[in-house]
């Protein structure tokens, strides 16, 4: 048969409060599996709370070939950040 | 009292030495490097509860051993495991019926150990459930994976499980130490939990199209000493530098 | 692609590694980038998992509980950070089943110093504190190299590395202050793994062919010399410390480089390793081809069953 495990994505919530974070990837045959080699690979040092595993081919990656025009044009909104608006000096915090 | 409570202390504690000791053999040699990563976290945890378990049998006897004079120094006789566990890693379908057997008894034990008079096992029990339920759950999903797989996989796992079902049934064994520990209150009363025991394995069985074997021949003695030849050969390894260099520190 | 473009790409290229910028999987890089880097990524990640051996071989024979779990859990790190390796490298379009086909047919080439024997318990604290401690020199530079998945596998390697080398050393401390035997087993370790140790980093500067073009991708960031240097400045007061003789009749310290001067080293020795006739070349490669081979109907079976399972959920659906 041969055929090998897919490859997951394996994201770690690793405390309460804080979002799932990338920490790599791994091999299983399925979900479950993937989750407990998850938990057994990403977590030996009480590294998570909270894991979320997805197969690789389920996600869709922006091509970096196009970055110029995903990306560039948010570079000139200014306009967008606090620092592009002028307050007296009198006004310490805003 | 003393000696009947630290017979019993070591009676349960054997059990996860022989077994992390097995799992141990395996360290590098797994069917993948997630499943060998996943089989030595068992191993971990078995070893683990093994520690809490001598040091506490150490203070017990009061003789100032400690937990590797427990664990190294006694003859083949003086360990009470059931043979289940000491049983080879033949391949990784005996690897893993040897785990659920052993499990499935292990987190029924650890159930009914929690609320044990004696704290010290009973904290130990607590602490070491949650590990216990982990591998529970690997082990049951491997049965079923390997059960309900191909061709092949079903036919060693079948192979597997009618070769270790003989060795179920010590599981429930009761030394005069474990009768003397039920009867205080310390101890599990583990007659009690033979009907659910074969209900959850015969349940999980099932699950992974595997027929439960009808065999009513059991095989016992490791409770009370008496072992399977592959006993010797794991003492010699696991003994092996203790007894070439007695009296020294590592 | 025309060559010029071709030529463009690869100044852009070249010009964002000067700059420090990380290289990720998708990026545009040149074949010779991603071949150098398939090459040493599993070159990396074979020698973790062919160092599970040699230690592995002790697990076992541990002569306490303590050294049990503490060997135990350094050895599976070791089989984590082959993991996070493999990883890493299948981001350059290669899957493990080849990578592992590369190591299983000779293909691929692994650390050499696994070719080594591990003879007596004190091997492991050798292992530990010496090879160990040479691995540390070369990986901590690698947690900056160029391509971002080997960066951040490494970062999370040498974090988890830092007990290793301490395990090693604490193995070795305590047999040097224990009995006779004891101290004699830790000599005798040191003897026979120094050598080896030395030549794990590396062919001398002048003999080694990928030094110049590593260097600018940032797979290196010292020479082999450099790093040896600093490898056995590192150890020898280490070894003095806790009354152990370093086996070099001409090491000595040099005041005016500020560092050791010492020995030839036997390059034939390493070399006849490197081609596949060390002690234990044939030893571990049986060890890990019958693993896998052994393995294979069990991943076959997981497979075969999730299988199932998702077509038994297909039905359900529909």
């Amino acid at each position: 048969m041969k055929k090998e495990w897919p490859l997951w994505e394996v994201f770690v919530r690793s405390k309460n409060g804080l979002e799932h974070r990338h920490f790599g990837s791994l091999h299983a045959a399925d979900a479950d599996m993937a989750l407990e080699n998850a938990r057994d690979v990403y977590t030996r040092r009480k590294e998570g709370v909270s894991i979320w595993v997805v197969e690789s081919k389920n996600i869709t990656a922006s091509n970096p070939k196009n970055n110029g025009e995903l990306f560039e044009p948010a570079q000139d909104k200014v306009y967008r950040h606090p620092t592009f608006y002028v307050l007296p000096d009198e006004v310490k915090h805003m | 009292m003393k000696e009947n409570l630290y017979n019993y202390i070591l009676g349960i504690a054997d059990n996860c030495l022989i077994l992390g000791q097995r799992l141990g053999e395996l360290c590098g040699h797994g069917p993948s490097l997630e499943t060998d990563i996943g089989c030595t976290n068992i191993a971990l945890d078995l070893l683990g509860q093994v520690r809490s378990y001598y040091q506490y049998a150490a203070q017990v006897e009061g003789a100032g051993k400690t937990e590797d004079d427990i664990a190294m120094l006694r003859p083949e006789r003086g360990y009470f495991n059931t043979l289940l566990v000491e049983q080879p890693n033949t391949d990784f379908a005996y690897i893993m019926a040897r785990q659920f057997l052993f499990d499935a008894y292990h987190y029924m034990f650890l159930q009914e150990l929690k609320n044990s008079k004696d704290e010290t096992l009973a904290a130990i029990a607590n602490k070491s459930i949650k590990e216990v339920s982990y591998h529970l759950r690997f082990s049951t999903d491997w049965i079923i994976r390997l059960g309900d797989g191909t061709e092949e996989s079903h036919e060693r796992m079948q192979a597997a499980v009618n070769s270790l079902w003989t060795y179920t049934d010590e599981l429930f064994h009761q030394t005069e130490a474990d009768k003397v520990m039920i009867s205080q209150g310390v101890g599990v009363e583990t007659a009690n939990l033979k009907e659910a025991y074969y209900g959850k394995v015969s349940e999980v069985l099932e699950k992974a199209t595997l027929s439960v074997p009808e065999s009513k021949y059991f095989q016992k003695g490791g409770k009370q000493g008496i072992h399977t030849e592959h006993m010797g050969y794991l003492l010699a390894d696991m003994q092996y530098m203790q007894r070439a260099y007695p009296n020294m520190e590592w | 692609m025309s060559e010029a473009e071709i030529k463009n790409l690869e100044e852009a290229f070249e010009a964002r590694i000067e700059r420090d910028e990380k290289i990720e999987p998708k990026d545009w890089m040149p074949e010779k980038y991603r071949q150098t880097h398939i090459r040493q990524m599993s070159q990396h990640a074979h020698s973790e998992i062919i160092g599970m051996l040699p230690e592995g071989n002790w697990i076992s024979r541990a002569p306490s509980l303590r050294r049990k779990v503490a060997l135990l859990a350094k050895v599976q790190d070791e089989g984590g950070h082959g993991l996070y390796l493999y990883s890493a490298t299948e981001t350059l379009g290669i899957t493990r089943d080849e990578l592992f086909e590369q190591l299983h047919s000779g293909k691929a080439k692994y650390s050499s110093i696994f070719n080594y024997p591990t003879l007596t318990w004190a091997d492991i604290g050798a292992i530990g504190w010496l090879v160990d401690g040479a691995a540390i020199i070369n990986q901590v530079p690698l947690c900056n190299t160029s391509f971002g998945p080997y960066a951040r596998a490494m970062v999370r390697v040498c974090k988890e590395e830092s007990f290793h080398q301490r395990q090693g050393y604490e193995i070795m401390v305590k047999l040097a202050k224990g009995a006779p035997e004891q101290k004699e087993m830790a000599q005798d370790a040191l003897n026979r793994w120094w050598w080896p140790s030395l030549m794990m980093l590396g062919p001398t500067d002048n003999q080694s062919v990928h030094t110049a073009q590593s260097m600018k991708w940032k797979l290196k960031r010292k020479t082999n010399d450099e790093l040896r240097q600093q490898f056995i400045d590192q150890t020898v007061p280490q070894a003095e410390l806790i009354g152990l003789k370093v086996p070099d009749e001409n090491l000595k310290w040099n005041d005016a480089k500020k560092g050791y001067d010492f020995g030839d080293i036997d390059w034939d020795e390493f070399w006849q390793v490197v081609k596949g006739h060390g002690p234990c070349n044939k030893e571990r490669m049986t060890a890990r081809v019958s693993a896998w081979e052994n393995g294979q109907w069990v991943r076959d079976a997981a497979m075969a069953h999730a299988e199932k399972q998702a077509a038994s959920l297909q039905k359900e659906v529909s």
